[in-house]
């Protein structure tokens, strides 16, 4: 057995160790391990479930290899050698079965947390919801609050503990939108449109992206999702409104040319529709009546082609 | 490597058990065919509503030419069956005629089937238009590629009847040639009644 | 004339684009001179590239697959360390450039790499164990190998002529439509998997005919050796998934090259199409990855725990069972796409269905090895490596699996972490045991013992050092294919990768020496039995390396383990009264000559010179035309010839008796 526990192996287990060290100090704080909402917690939470459950299949696992390639060495090892043997009922029985009986907890778990977190679920009452509408650009993320009639760049405000309802769709290729502390992921995909519903509980700067790779500028594709409190954000919303840029037709064709780590950036108005307009651009068909990808008519914020 | 390598004598053709074996492997190749064709299917029925600013599938179908179409094919795989009924009663000049009159139907065919294409390009329906002009130019175009190589195939056997006569590696292969002819047929159906049927009912 | 192909094209805009064109184009000189200087061209087209014996195409195809790994693995590492110094730099790599390196990454390892090692084993092993002479199609068997070769050779060509796919293995659409990469990048791709696909659809057919129609007469379907059990599966997804790649693949050409609109954003094109499509080949092809491997271990831990394998009917159900399962889950590698809960559920649960008979399968190797007499070869080493890496991988696959978990996971590196985590012990340590466990069956030398553990270990500290860190970037909220990134906390763990990278690395370069080693001290290693194990299946009966009939007379099998049997019965080596004549296919070079058509095809696409697309098929057409107008393909070895090579065996034999655990030195 030297051969086995060769030098090799002992480093190897040593940095492993310090490798786990290292990971637990800066897991504890990671997004997905503290998660800042509701949706994110349930959904961490599922994972960890699901992982202990699993144990109960990997620790005997672990424990049998190790003390049968120990017991059974063949130079050295104490165990008896009974070449033919080869079938067990009972085990037989008990491998077929643990596994599936875990996998039914699991499956049972898969289908009542998709209902749950179905991210076109939402998750309060309209009052209590602040509806977004996300479009995806090469490379960066463009936010229109139809009701307050202005738009953000790279940052997505919001009230702590108010919904947030964000309906997502592209202008370029397929992008999905993830902030890993708020918890689910969502496509956005042209000429279609998705839904996402999160919720903040406390107040910070998260980290939002595109997770899925669209060409040069993908690395740098990120923006900040602030939870704030209302009167924060009441100042946020002012200030969106005192700038001097409105997003009209114009100056969406402007910002939608590709730029690399594009700054935050506001538009003090929003030309009403201009979110079923970009859908347009990639109608498929003269009427969509696909339900989960429907192109969604917004009521525009306020009438007329004026700022308001 | 110090393989051993024995002398060898001879050139003999196939085994019976070899063109057996060869038969099955053909069934597993038509098989996977169908895949492509499956698909192909399931992306048409996904694509055919998406008509984006071009024409609807009412506005191009012609159910007439593509009843002429339809009688072309099933007429030459019934002659193909003819071909094969004489293969196996070792009737030569009779396998020939068969086949000759199959490939003249297939002409036929592929000829209905571009004029039609030709029409519906020249109107402004090609495959570039909308999602389901390139899903229905596939399909379509995919059959009609094998039906062209199946014309191939069948001039080949031609060639091989006439100067081989009919041996049983030969007959081996025009028996099948011919699944292959008939399974375009059943995609065939599958097109007409997929494809033309409903695009002309709707 | 010559398309879009230009001066251009050429690799003078960066030095280390540059680089890599210069080593590819230098090594295949290289290689080029060394075999004009020795004068061996003759021999090798003569006894290997026009070979029809399923061996030698096996040994052709791993040797492809070798090569490609090292390539594939020059992506890994330059990824990993263009990773471990980008925090809020560019690092060495442009973007376009890392883009290029992890799109060529995925795809070397799984078409060019994973598929022709299985294929060669596959090729090597499996007629052997059924007791048969050869396999079903021989000739297609050669042309399958030489198309494989065809796309290895698109993708290398790529790095000199042109530039290679920027859209990642899976190359979603719209981003690689022609609006978004009109460059010729996706072009190779496309045409390196569509000229591959057909190869492996080849294979596919090949191998079940072979397993259905040509074992040995008296071997019914439950007494096949596991690795031909799972090699029946792996073929019957071959057969039935590589379609789809195809249609895909060519849908995405058509797009880019006559402007249709399967994918595109505008005029009713619908991406979702693509994504179900790739993955309904691209499912089943993660278990033509692994099944063969899960053979593998089957035979290594039975033959090196000295033991009859156990729960034999239990193994063949699992089989069978994730084979038909794997064809009902491709929707859960986009449960982000926006799909109803209920269809999401439905996926994720018959996700996990599968875990129940991988679940099986671990512990019948477990109890394997229960009271068996262990002998840690290199091939047992890797087996126990993957036993106890692989469960790591099965529970993040099942958490990948839960939808709402998902969401979390899905675009970063903790899913990286997960199918590395798969596939590397699962597929990879499966190849290299089997690699080291019929290597002797192959070439007639034993491998060197000592190198061998060595790669091992530096293999599997390696894999860990790499991937474990990126399960934890994963839960930091790093997405996968990111050049650059400006989150300090992430570079610990990717310096720490990177560690890893550079361990396997050390894990190759053992390999490297290994087989160098081997083949300076092949005379010493000779294995003179046949049967260096003390083996179970009956390609231990044959001489090793095996003579081109591989059997004299065909073995007449009457259990499970047909050899070990046999040798029970002391009837193992048994001399015949009267051999008869064999049939035997004859070389032919068309095989190379339509893998050479189908480079030439696909390269001739991507840079739009039609008039030698054209002239390439009328060429795939004559050849195909040729070869299906002759009859006489065959050639005869007299009964006299093979009995004198056969007496001259046993006679050997004598003189070499297998001694139980002789082979444990």
């Amino acid at each position: 057995m030297k051969h086995f526990i060769s030098k090799p192996f002992i480093t190897g287990i040593t940095l492993l160790g310090l490798l786990l060290v290292l990971a637990g100090c800066g897991l504890q704080t990671s997004p997905v391990a503290d998660p800042k909402g509701p949706i994110a917690l349930i959904e961490r939470d599922l994972l960890y479930t699901a992982f202990f459950i699993m144990l109960i299949v990997v620790i005997p696992v672990y424990f049998m290899v190790f003390w049968f390639i120990w017991r059974y060495r063949a130079k050295g090892g104490s165990g008896e050698y009974k070449p033919d043997w080869h079938k067990s009922t009972i085990i037989e029985v008990f491998v077929w079965s643990i596994p599936a009986a875990i996998i039914i907890t699991l499956g049972y778990l898969v289908w009542t947390y998709s209902y749950k977190l179905d991210p076109y679920k939402k998750i309060a009452t309209p009052e209590n919801t602040i509806n977004v509408q996300v479009v995806a650009q090469d490379w960066k993320w463009l936010f229109i609050y139809p009701e307050l009639g202005i738009a953000s760049v790279n940052e997505l405000a919001f009230p702590v503990d108010k919904a947030v309802s964000l309906q997502l769709t592209s202008d370029t290729v397929m992008n999905s939108f993830l902030i890993p502390a708020l918890g689910g992921q969502i496509y956005a995909m042209a000429g279609m449109t998705s839904e996402l519903n999160l919720q903040a509980n406390e107040i910070g700067r998260f980290r939002g992206r595109n997770t899925q790779y669209s060409g040069d500028g993908f690395a740098m594709q990120f923006f900040d999702a602030v939870a704030m409190t209302p009167d924060e954000f009441d100042a946020w919303v002012a200030n969106a409104k005192s700038q001097t840029r409105p997003l009209s037709t114009v100056t969406y064709d402007q910002l939608a040319q590709p730029t690399i780590g594009h700054d935050v950036e506001y538009f003090s108005w929003v030309k009403p529709g201009l979110f079923a307009e970009i859908l347009k651009k990639y109608a498929r068909r003269p009427e969509t009546t696909l339900r989960r990808h429907a192109p969604v008519t917004t009521q525009p914020a306020c009438e007329g082609d004026t700022p308001c | 490597m110090s393989t051993y390598s024995p002398k060898t004598t001879g050139s003999p053709g196939p085994t019976e058990e070899t063109l057996d074996i060869r038969d099955l492997g053909f069934w597993l190749y038509l098989m996977t065919d169908a895949i492509i064709f499956s698909l192909l299917f399931a992306t048409y029925v996904v694509m055919f509503q998406n008509t984006a600013t071009g024409p609807l599938p009412i506005d191009v179908f012609d159910i007439k030419h593509v009843f002429a179409e339809t009688m072309f094919l099933l007429f030459s795989s019934v002659t193909f069956g003819f071909a094969s009924l004489a293969s196996v009663r070792e009737h030569k000049s009779q396998a020939v005629f068969w086949l000759i009159v199959t490939i003249v139907l297939g002409m036929g065919f592929i000829s209905l089937e571009v004029i039609e294409f030709v029409g519906m390009i020249e109107s402004g329906a090609g495959p570039q238009t909308s999602g389901f002009l390139t899903s229905f130019f596939t399909l379509v175009g995919t059959h009609g590629a094998h039906v062209s190589l199946g014309m191939i195939g069948i001039t080949v056997m031609i060639f091989q009847i006439l100067i081989k006569g009919l041996t049983s590696p030969v007959k081996s292969r025009l028996h099948r040639l011919g699944m292959f002819w008939h399974f375009l047929d059943i995609v065939w159906i599958g097109i007409f009644s997929i494809v033309y049927m409903p695009g002309w009912l709707i | 004339m010559l398309g879009r192909l230009g001066l251009d094209s050429l690799p003078f805009y960066s030095a280390i684009a540059f680089g890599g064109a210069s080593i590819t184009v230098l090594g295949g000189l290289a290689v080029f001179l060394l075999v004009t200087y020795f004068g061996k061209w003759r021999y090798f087209w003569d006894e290997w590239l026009t070979s029809l014996d399923h061996k030698r195409i096996g040994i052709m195809y791993i040797a492809l697959a070798m090569v490609m790994l090292v390539r594939g693995f020059v992506d890994a590492l330059m990824m990993r360390s263009q990773q471990a110094i980008s925090l809020n730099n560019d690092g060495y790599l442009a973007p376009e450039h890392f883009d290029q390196v992890f799109s060529s990454h995925g795809t070397i390892m799984i078409f060019f790499m994973a598929m022709p090692f299985l294929t060669g084993l596959i090729n090597i092993v499996v007629p052997q164990q059924l007791g048969a002479r050869d396999v079903a199609f021989p000739f297609m068997n050669s042309i399958s190998l030489w198309l494989t070769a065809a796309g290895a050779a698109l993708v290398m060509v790529s790095l000199v002529i042109g530039k290679f796919s920027t859209a990642g293995w899976t190359g979603y659409p719209p981003y690689s439509g022609a609006e978004y990469s009109p460059g010729v990048g996706v072009d190779y791709w496309i045409w390196a998997l569509l000229v591959s696909g057909v190869g492996s659809t080849m294979t596919g057919i090949n191998f079940v005919v072979t397993i259905i129609k040509c074992r040995a007469p008296k071997m019914r379907l439950m007494q096949m050796p596991l690795f031909t059990w799972t090699t029946l599966c792996t073929s019957l997804l071959m057969a039935f998934a590589f379609p789809a790649l195809t249609v895909v693949a060519a849908m995405l050409g058509l797009d880019r090259i006559l402007g249709f609109h399967f994918f595109t954003n505008d005029s009713g094109g619908n991406m979702m199409n693509y994504a179900n499509l790739i993955w309904i080949w691209g499912h089943p092809e993660v278990y033509i990855l692994i099944l063969p491997a899960f053979g593998v271990f089957s035979e290594v831990v039975a033959t090196f725990s000295q033991k009859r394998l156990f729960g034999y009917k239990s193994l063949v159900y699992a089989t069978a069972a994730i084979t038909i399962l794997s064809f009902s889950v491709w929707l859960h590698h986009f449960f982000t796409m926006g799909s109803s809960p209920n269809v999401n559920a439905v996926f994720g649960i018959a996700t996990m269905i599968i875990a129940v008979p991988t679940g099986v399968k671990i512990f019948d190797w477990v109890f394997t090895m229960y009271k068996g007499r262990i002998i840690f070869h290199p091939a047992m080493l890797f087996t126990i490596g993957f036993l106890i890496t692989f469960v790591l991988g099965g529970v993040s696959g099942v958490l990948l699996a839960i939808p709402p978990a998902d969401f979390l996971m899905h675009n970063s590196t903790f899913l990286v972490a997960h199918f590395h985590n798969v596939l590397i012990p699962g597929a990879v340590f499966g190849y290299f045991a089997g690699f080291q466990y019929w290597f002797p069956k192959a070439t007639g030398f034993k491998l060197d013992r000592a190198w061998g553990v060595r790669s091992f270990w530096f293999w599997i500290i390696g894999f860990y050092l790499a991937f474990m860190p990126l399960y934890a970037l994963g839960f930091m909220g790093m997405s996968r294919r990111m050049e650059r990134y400006d989150v300090a906390e992430w570079q610990p763990y990717l310096i720490v990768a990177a560690v890893g990278a550079l361990s396997v690395l050390i894990g190759i370069f053992c390999q490297g020496m290994q087989l160098y080693v081997s083949i300076r001290d092949r005379e010493k290693n000779r294995d003179l039995t046949g049967d260096p194990y003390n083996g179970r299946t009956l390609e231990w009966q044959t001489s090793s390396p095996p003579a081109e009939y591989n059997f004299a007379k065909i073995p007449d099998v009457q259990d499970i383990d047909a050899f070990w049997d046999m040798k029970q019965r002391g009837v193992a080596y048994a001399p015949s009264q009267n051999y008869e004549d064999i049939h035997l296919p004859r070389n032919t070079g068309i095989g190379v000559f339509l893998g050479g058509l189908g480079f030439l095809i696909g390269f001739a696409v991507t840079w739009y010179i039609w008039w030698l697309v054209a002239l390439g098929f009328l060429g795939v057409l004559a050849c195909l035309i040729t070869r299906g107008s002759q009859d006489h393909t065959y050639e005869i070895i007299p009964a006299a010839e093979i009995e004198a090579h056969e007496k001259a065996r046993i006679k050997a034999l004598e003189a070499h008796k297998p001694a139980p655990g002789d082979f444990w030195s």
